[in-house]
C-alpha cells in the first residue's frame, strides 16, 4: 500500500512538473526534432544549434534521436510519439528512409510540416533539407590543398564510400575544383576503405609507395583521415594531409602537425537552419530545396577561435 | 517426490505472482491515469496503437527472456539473435529469392537452432549462463554482420512481408479497431508462452530448474535435456521477434540488437519474475514491457528531455523490484 503511494505520488508529482512546462509554452509553435543519435558530440552540438534558434524565435523545441546509429526502430517509436504529440512542424534525420516512411506519410497527411536535416530523408515528402553542402566543402579543402602543395603536383583521395551521398559528394567536390582551377595538380588516385582507420591506412601506404612523389592526400572522413595520417607516420613521409569533420584524435594530429587541417561541418548551424525553417514553413513562406548549413577550414592557428571552437567536437 | 515438488512450487508461484501482477498492473493503470490526464493526445486511437507497436518486440523478447530466467539463468543474448534471425530471413528471402512462408520458419529455426547451441553450453560444458550467453550474443552480433555485408538487406521483393508486423488482419474484420499484426502476434506468443509454462512437462521443469536444481536431478530428471529445450524454445522466440522487427523496418538492419537485451530483462524484472529463479509470469512480463513503452511514450508526448527520460525509466526499475522485495518481507 505504502509502496503504491509512494510510486503514484511519484509520478503525479512529475507530470504535475511536466505539464507545468508545456502550458506555458501552449501559444508557441511546438517542434519536435527526431535525430540520428543523441550522446555523440555531433549530435549535442546540432541540439545546441536547434535550442538557440529556439530561444531566438520563441518556439519550443524538442531534441530525440536513438543511442546508436543503428536503432532504427527505435527512432521510429521516436518519431511515432511525435507525431502523436501533434506538433507544429517535425525535423527529421533519417536512419533508413524507407523505414519511415508510413510514419512520414502520416506526417503529410496531419498537415504537419517536415524538415529534413543533416543527411536528409530519401522521400519527397520533407519541405527542405539543412544540411552541409559536401560538394562546396570538399571544393574548399582542394583550395587549402593547392596552396598548401604550391599550385603543382601529384595528390590523392582516400574516402569512406563511393555510394553514400557524403561519399559521392566530397570526392567530386574536391577532383573536380582540382581540375577546373588548378591544371598543374594531378589528382592520381581515389581510393575507399570504408572509413575503417586500419584499412584507410594500408590504401594510404600503398598510394605512398606507388608515388613516392604525391604531395598531398585529402581524408574524406574523420576515419579515412586518421588511417592517411597513420600511413604517412608509418612510412616516415612528409605528405600533406588535409581532413575532414573533427573529434579528439584528428584535432590532436592537427596540433602537431601531421595533419595540416580540415574541413569542419556546422552541426549547430544545422540544428539552428532546422528549426528555423520549420518556422518558416509554418509562416507559408516558401523554402529552398537545400539549405546550406556551411562549413569552415580550420588548423592549429584558428581551433581555439570561438567560433571554431564551438562547431568541433571532441 | 518430482510430483510434489513441482505443484508446490507453482502454487506458490500462483499466489505471489498474482499479488504482484495486481502491483504491476496498478502501476500500468497509474501511469495511464497520469497521461492521460496531463496530454489529451495520450489516449488518441493512434497513439495507444503507437504504444502497443513499441511494445511488440520487446514483449516478445521478453517472453523469451522470462522462459529463462525463470530458470535460474540468464540470456544476454536475445537482442542480437534477434537480428541474426532477420538476417537470415532476409538471406532466404531477398538474396535466395524464396517464398515467404521459408522465410517466417527460417527464421524461428535459426533461432531454435541458436538457442539450442546455447543450452548445450551451459547444460553440458556447464558454462555459466551471463558467460556463454555473452559469447553467443557477440558472435550472433558478428555473424550478423559477416552475412549481411554489414549492410541492411532490404524486402522489396517480397511484397507482403511488411504486413507481418504492419498489416492489420483484425483491422480487416473489425475496421474499428486496426490492431497491428505485430501487437496481435505479441499476445499470441504470450498465450503459447504461458500456456507452456503453466500446462505442460516442460513449464513444470522450468519453474523445478529455477527453485532448486539440484532437488530435480537428485529426483532422477534428465535436466540437461530440460535446460536445453528451455533455451532453444527462448531462441525460437526470438526468431519471431527477428521477423518482427524486420517486417516492420521492411528490412534486417545487421548492426542492430545489442542492448535490446537489457530492455527485455527490465521488463521480465517490473513484471515481477525473480532474477534468481523459480518464480514469474508471461502476463506479468507483458505489463511491464507495457510499463516501459508507457512510460517512454508518454514522458515523450510531454515533450520531457531525453535526458530525464532515462532517469525516469532507471528509478521505475526500481521501485518496481523495490515493491517485489518489501512485498516477499511481508510473506
Amino acid at each position: 500500500m505504502l509502496t503504491r503511494r509512494t510510486l503514484l505520488g511519484a509520478i503525479s508529482a512529475l507530470a504535475l512538473l511536466t505539464a507545468g512546462g508545456a502550458a506555458t509554452a501552449q501559444d508557441a509553435y511546438d517542434i519536435a526534432l527526431i535525430s540520428k543519435g543523441f550522446q555523440h558530440q555531433f549530435w549535442q552540438a546540432v541540439k545546441a544549434g536547434a535550442d538557440q534558434a529556439a530561444a531566438d524565435l520563441g518556439v519550443t523545441v524538442t531534441f530525440e534521436g536513438p543511442e546508436t546509429e543503428s536503432q532504427v526502430d527505435r527512432q521510429m517509436d521516436m518519431l511515432a510519439a511525435a507525431l502523436s504529440r501533434k506538433p507544429s512542424a517535425i525535423g527529421f534525420a533519417a536512419l533508413d528512409s524507407q523505414a519511415a516512411t508510413p510514419l512520414l506519410q502520416q506526417a503529410k497527411d496531419a498537415g504537419i510540416p517536415v524538415i529534413a536535416f543533416d543527411s536528409g530523408v530519401d522521400s519527397d515528402i520533407p519541405l527542405t533539407t539543412a544540411t552541409t553542402d559536401n560538394v562546396a566543402a570538399a571544393a574548399l579543402a582542394a583550395d587549402v590543398m593547392a596552396e598548401l602543395i604550391g599550385g603543382e603536383g601529384k595528390v590523392a583521395i582516400v574516402a569512406h564510400d563511393q555510394t553514400s551521398r557524403t561519399g559521392i559528394d566530397r570526392v567530386e567536390g574536391f577532383s573536380n575544383r582540382i581540375k577546373e582551377a588548378y591544371p598543374n595538380i594531378e589528382v592520381v588516385s581515389v581510393q575507399y576503405g570504408g572509413g575503417d582507420q586500419l584499412q584507410s591506412t594500408e590504401i594510404t601506404k600503398s598510394i605512398l609507395l606507388a608515388n613516392p612523389d604525391l604531395k598531398g592526400i585529402f581524408g574524406a572522413n574523420e576515419g579515412s583521415v586518421l588511417g592517411v595520417a597513420n600511413g604517412k607516420q608509418e612510412l616516415g613521409s612528409n605528405v600533406v594531409i588535409i581532413g575532414y569533420d573533427s573529434g579528439a584524435a584528428q584535432k590532436a594530429l592537427i596540433e602537431s602537425g601531421v595533419i595540416a587541417g580540415a574541413i569542419t561541418q556546422n552541426p549547430v548551424g544545422i540544428g539552428y537552419q532546422t528549426v528555423q525553417a520549420a518556422v518558416s514553413a509554418l509562416k507559408g513562406e516558401t523554402l529552398p530545396a537545400i539549405i546550406d548549413t556551411g562549413f569552415y577550414y580550420y588548423d592549429k592557428t584558428n581551433m581555439t577561435d570561438p567560433k571554431i571552437a564551438a562547431v568541433l567536437y571532441d | 517426490m518430482t510430483d510434489t515438488t513441482a505443484p508446490a512450487t507453482k502454487s506458490g508461484v500462483r499466489i505471489s505472482g498474482a499479488f504482484h501482477r495486481l502491483l504491476a498492473f496498478s502501476g500500468l493503470i497509474a501511469l495511464i491515469v497520469v497521461f492521460s490526464i496531463a496530454s489529451p493526445n495520450f489516449m488518441q486511437t493512434q497513439n495507444v496503437l503507437a504504444i502497443l507497436q513499441a511494445t511488440s518486440v520487446n514483449g516478445v523478447l521478453a517472453i523469451a527472456a522470462t522462459l529463462v530466467i525463470i530458470t535460474g539463468g540468464i540470456d544476454l543474448s536475445v537482442g542480437t539473435l534477434m537480428t541474426f534471425c532477420a538476417v537470415i530471413t532476409g538471406v532466404v528471402l531477398t538474396y535466395l529469392g524464396l517464398p515467404l512462408p521459408l522465410g517466417i520458419v527460417a527464421s524461428i529455426l535459426a533461432g531454435t537452432a541458436c538457442g539450442l547451441v546455447s543450452g548445450t553450453i551451459i547444460a553440458k560444458l556447464k558454462v555459466p549462463p551471463f558467460i556463454a550467453t555473452l559469447g553467443m550474443m557477440l558472435i550472433l552480433k558478428g555473424l550478423s554482420l559477416v552475412i549481411s555485408g554489414t549492410k541492411p538487406i532490404y524486402f522489396n521483393d517480397t511484397p507482403g512481408f511488411n504486413q507481418i508486423a504492419l498489416g492489420s488482419w483484425v483491422g480487416t474484420i473489425f475496421p474499428a479497431v486496426p490492431l497491428p499484426n505485430g501487437v496481435l502476434i505479441l499476445f499470441v506468443v504470450a498465450l503459447l508462452a504461458a500456456f507452456v509454462l503453466g500446462k505442460t512437462q516442460l513449464g513444470r521443469y522450468t519453474f523445478a530448474l529455477g527453485s532448486n536444481e539440484e532437488a530435480v536431478r537428485l529426483s532422477g530428471v534428465n535436466i540437461d535435456r530440460w535446460k536445453i529445450a528451455v533455451y532453444a524454445t527462448a531462441g525460437g522466440i526470438c526468431g519471431v521477434a527477428g521477423l518482427l522487427i524486420a517486417s516492420r523496418l521492411n528490412s534486417a538492419q545487421p548492426a542492430l540488437g545489442q542492448g535490446y537485451e537489457l530492455d527485455a530483462i527490465a521488463a521480465v524484472v517490473i513484471g515481477g519474475t525473480s532474477l534468481s529463479g523459480g518464480r514469474g509470469t508471461v502476463i506479468g512480463t507483458l505489463i511491464g514491457a507495457l510499463i516501459i513503452s508507457v512510460l517512454a511514450n508518454g514522458l515523450r508526448i510531454l515533450s520531457v528531455p531525453q535526458e530525464w527520460q532515462t532517469v525516469v525509466t532507471g528509478l521505475i526499475i526500481i521501485l518496481a523490484v523495490y515493491a517485489d522485495i518489501l512485498r516477499r518481507r511481508t510473506l
